[in-house]
């Protein structure tokens, strides 16, 4: 399915006698039998004469652990032993296709191709072996980088092998042989993070850690309301402080748009270079400017909240999806349970602030970005700063984390106009507070949940109306709900309204966009609707699924409910759900959800003192498909997303004034140690392809632990903050 | 100014109000520290002060003049310390910026506590953030390292008596 025309693999010698085989991906012309000259590769083996192995990493870096990952694929099916292998990172460059850390989707789409790349090496040094003895390829073996030949006890390291390969036709990506995975000796093993040594002894590795000769720092106010413009500022007063080199306005070129474009473009403001960040930030913090406010200083959470009452006590503006007849089907019902849900916007706060290291030189910009898409950022440089895309270079360093934060490239624009002005290598580094400031926000959200149930407790109808930020049926960035989302296509009687109102804030995607919130609503109310029921809350999912299993007659959604099913059965069985015992104040609470092609079950175990809620314990069961790659790094984004569910739970950002009332951290908090759960994962190895786990594992955390405080003390979770239902952690 | 940094004596031109963090950083090329609040509030610029886990981004570089100073880079630069062998061993970083933050606040711990109890990590590490969520990891870190240390003192010891026993 993923090996297709659009790839290709091609082979070459190494000076000194090593071979480079390549793998490339689309885009290609279609039905062309070979890439272009001009495409490079998205992956690559080198194998020096030495033994030596790199192998090149085609996705960005931001702690989900796919610089290891990747490589570790195609260091399986090639046959070396780790220790052998040496990870080089790729620039950004659409030679190499498409480079994107989001949407959990760099295992699915190279967990296939990049072992038969690994494959098609691994044939190429046999056949080599096999020339060299005069022996048949299936006589020989491989193990920890060597071609063996047991009957006769001969051997020879790859090393030894590769020139002979590179002069070889290239395989058939698509036929050769890839391992049973039970032959895997690195898939499927711990293995530590590429970067761990330079990490524990503090070499440069991250964003901001990049140097470069004669380099200067910026930073860049912006006006406190999104697009505003600089109208004029103390620039002289500045200029004659200690260290500034230049100070200088930036005219703002946002489009103007109804809803904010997630490229908007290059924000006005003051850019400060000095000789140091800190002389160029203590000449900000005497910055004067004058600023004009376009639109949108009106805008407030209280104002937004107000419209949001009325709106969602109104029939919604627009039906997304409509299946049966709701109404009936709620006025027939025995019961019928009614909700309102409420979610806040929260900010990304990756710990590493927002930067970028840019120097302009001889007509061509070099950038070093921790962008998790820097292609737009690059294409925008070239459409609106006047420099051809061929002279733009852009190196892709590790981010000090992503969430999709660094799918948005303000920070690389910015970084690439202020350089262009300075003549110097810059690296423009915004404070926590910008940070937080300037933010693409996850947005809140309000919704109002109908659903009925028959005299057996079985759900008849569900209605969700959604109130949110957009203009007509047009959401703001990740605002919306998709017309699938659960409990879409599992009843007959089904609707999904949206009511929008106009925002001049920026939002965008949030680690699982969508699915962050929305778990929070329908898997709260469907413990409501257990509880309603009279039912114990897994045994009620149970019977919702499997009806639904039965009910859908489309495939595609069949296996997606049939998956959540496994994935809730085996949490329930791990936790020992039907056995559990509660102490004094405790609660259990059960959430399942499926996002990003992975499916997640959790049940929380908490613990309430008055208002204080410690987790005890949380329980996740993962689908993601046959093969964990690295068990290590996957449960590592299990552990991160539960305890990123603890850190959404406390999170608001809140707008007066048209910008964030939040300023840092202390505001804006982040679970700590004292507050993290046990956590107890266990994987449902489906026959099912092997899809990632940035996301997935996020978006049940919250609902789990919600239900579990409903359970402890009757007291049910429908607004986030915490602190606004009357609870707070411990 | 004269600093002592990883036992080395250093001289920086930073104006007196700098912080720490950007004399490391900028100045001296030490880019172990991170920036990531400004404030104190989230530990990632975290370096030992005289045995004291310090927040160098609220730390005026003047006052820490003639102190001893222990930076990430002070640990060992083959990764050797047992600090820098349980994170491995343990995988801890996701994103891995907190993490050179952490490991500092986990030696002054041990410095002073060579055998934390979980109570005793948690008290001492829960101001340092990890937006990741790394910390059941750290924990697990902060233990394998104690226990590396505890191995080498006695592996020391017994070398010790081995040497007193010879002669």
């Amino acid at each position: 399915m993923l090996l297709n025309r659009r790839n290709f693999l091609t082979l070459s010698a190494l000076a000194g006698g090593g071979m480079a085989l390549k793998f490339y991906i689309g885009p290609f012309e279609l039905n062309a039998q070979r890439p272009s000259p001009h495409f490079l590769p998205s992956s690559f083996i080198e194998i020096a004469a030495s033994g030596a192995v790199t192998i090149m990493a085609p996705a960005p870096e931001i702690g989900q652990g796919v610089r290891t990952m990747l490589p570790m694929v195609i260091a399986d099916e090639l046959d070396v032993l780790w220790s052998q292998v040496t990870v080089q990172q790729a620039d950004l460059n659409d030679k190499y296709g498409f480079q994107v850390a989001g949407g959990s989707m760099s295992t699915p789409n190279l967990y296939e191709p990049l072992r038969h790349v690994g494959a098609a090496g691994r044939a190429l040094l046999v056949q080599a072996a096999a020339n060299k003895w005069g022996v048949p390829t299936a006589e020989c073996s491989t193990a920890a980088g060597k071609v063996l030949h047991k009957s006769s006890g001969r051997e020879l390291g790859y090393g030894e092998l590769a020139a002979d390969a590179a002069k070889l036709p290239v395989p058939d990506m698509e036929k050769v042989p890839v391992k049973d995975p039970k032959e895997f000796t690195i898939i499927g093993k711990m293995q530590p993070g590429v970067d761990n040594h330079k990490i524990f002894t503090g070499q440069p590795v991250f964003g901001l850690d990049v140097r470069l000769p004669g380099m200067l720092y910026a930073v860049y106010e912006k006006a406190p309301v999104f697009a505003g413009k600089a109208k004029s500022a103390n620039l002289d007063a500045i200029r004659s402080m200690p260290g500034v080199k230049k100070a200088f306005l930036v005219a703002s070129k946002v489009k103007e748009s109804g809803i904010i474009d997630f490229y908007a473009g290059l924000e006005g403001g003051v850019a400060i270079v000095a000789e140091s960040w800190w002389q160029a930030e203590k000449a900000r913090r005497e910055l004067k400017v004058e600023w004009e406010t376009v639109r949108g200083g009106e805008q407030s959470s209280e104002a937004f909240a107000a419209q949001a009452a009325k709106l969602i006590a109104q029939p919604p503006q627009s039906y997304p999806r409509r299946n049966g007849d709701v109404a009936a089907a709620l006025k027939s019902s025995a019961k019928v349970v009614e909700a309102e849900y409420e979610y806040p916007f929260i900010a990304h706060v990756t710990l590493e602030p927002q930067g970028t290291t840019a120097w302009y030189h001889d007509g061509e910009m070099e950038i070093w970005t921790t962008s998790q898409l820097p292609g737009p950022g690059r294409d925008y440089i070239a459409e609106n700063f006047g420099i051809d895309k061929s002279k733009i270079t852009v190196h892709m360093i590790r981010a000090g984390g992503g969430f999709g934060r660094r799918l948005v490239n303000d920070p690389m624009v910015e970084a690439a106009w202020i350089a262009r002005e300075a003549g110097a290598p810059v690296q423009l580094i915004w404070t926590r507070e910008q940070d937080i400031h300037h933010d693409s926000y996850r947005p809140g959200a309000w919704h109002k949940l109908q659903a009925g149930l028959d005299a057996e407790g079985k759900v008849t109808a569900w209605s969700q109306h959604l109130v949110t930020y957009g203009e007509g049926e047009k959401t703001a960035n990740s605002a919306g709900m998709g017309k699938d989302e659960f409990p879409a296509g599992a009843l007959q009687n089904y609707e999904q309204g949206l009511s929008t109102m106009p925002l001049w804030i920026r939002t965008g995607p949030l680690r699982a966009p969508g699915s962050n919130a929305l778990a929070f609503v329908s898997e709260s109310f469907m413990d409501e609707l257990a509880a309603a029921a009279g039912r114990d809350p897994h045994a009620f999912r149970h019977d919702f699924l499997a009806a639904a299993v039965k009910q859908t007659g489309d495939a595609g959604r069949r296996e997606f409910f049939a998956r959540m099913l496994g994935v809730l059965d085996q949490v329930a069985e791990e936790s020992g759900w039907n056995t559990r015992r509660k102490n004094a104040g405790e609660g259990f609470g059960l959430a399942v959800y499926a996002c990003h092609l992975g499916y997640v079950a959790q049940v929380a175990r908490v613990k309430v003192e008055g208002a204080q809620v410690r987790v005890l314990d949380v329980w996740a069961c993962v689908d993601v498909g046959r093969q964990i790659i690295n068990p290590s790094g996957a449960e590592a984004q299990v552990e991160g997303s539960i305890i990123e569910g603890l850190s959404h739970m406390e999170q608001e950002i809140t707008f007066e004034n048209g910008h964030s009332v939040q300023t840092n951290y202390h505001q804006h908090p982040l679970a700590r140690m004292r507050q993290v759960p046990a956590i107890h994962i266990s994987w449902r190895k489906t026959d099912y392809r092997t899809t990632g786990l940035g996301e997935p594992a996020m978006p049940p955390s919250i609902p789990a632990i919600a239900n579990a405080i409903f359970d402890a003390t009757g007291k049910r979770i429908r607004t986030l903050p915490l602190k606004k239902s009357g609870f707070s952690w411990a | 100014m004269d600093l002592q940094i990883n036992d080395k004596s250093m001289t920086v031109k930073a104006s007196p109000d700098t912080p720490l963090l950007w004399v490391l950083r900028e100045e001296l090329g030490l880019v172990g520290a991170k920036f990531g609040c400004g404030m104190g509030l989230c530990g990632a610029c975290t370096v030992v002060v005289d045995g004291h886990a310090t927040r160098t981004c609220v730390t005026p570089v003047s006052a820490v003049a003639g102190k001893s100073i222990t930076t990430i880079e002070g640990l060992s630069a083959d990764g050797g310390h047992a600090l820098q062998r349980a994170w491995n061993e343990m995988d801890v970083p996701q994103c891995g910026y907190c993490q050179s933050g952490q490991i500092m606040t986990a030696k002054a711990l041990l410095a002073q506590t060579p055998s934390p109890t979980d109570a005793e990590i948690d008290a001492a590490m829960s101001n340092n953030l990890c937006r990741c969520g790394t910390y059941l990891r750290i924990r697990k870190a902060v233990k394998r390292a104690a226990e590396l240390n505890a191995m080498s003192h006695a592996m020391l010891e017994l070398r010790e008596e081995e040497t007193s026993h010879a002669s």
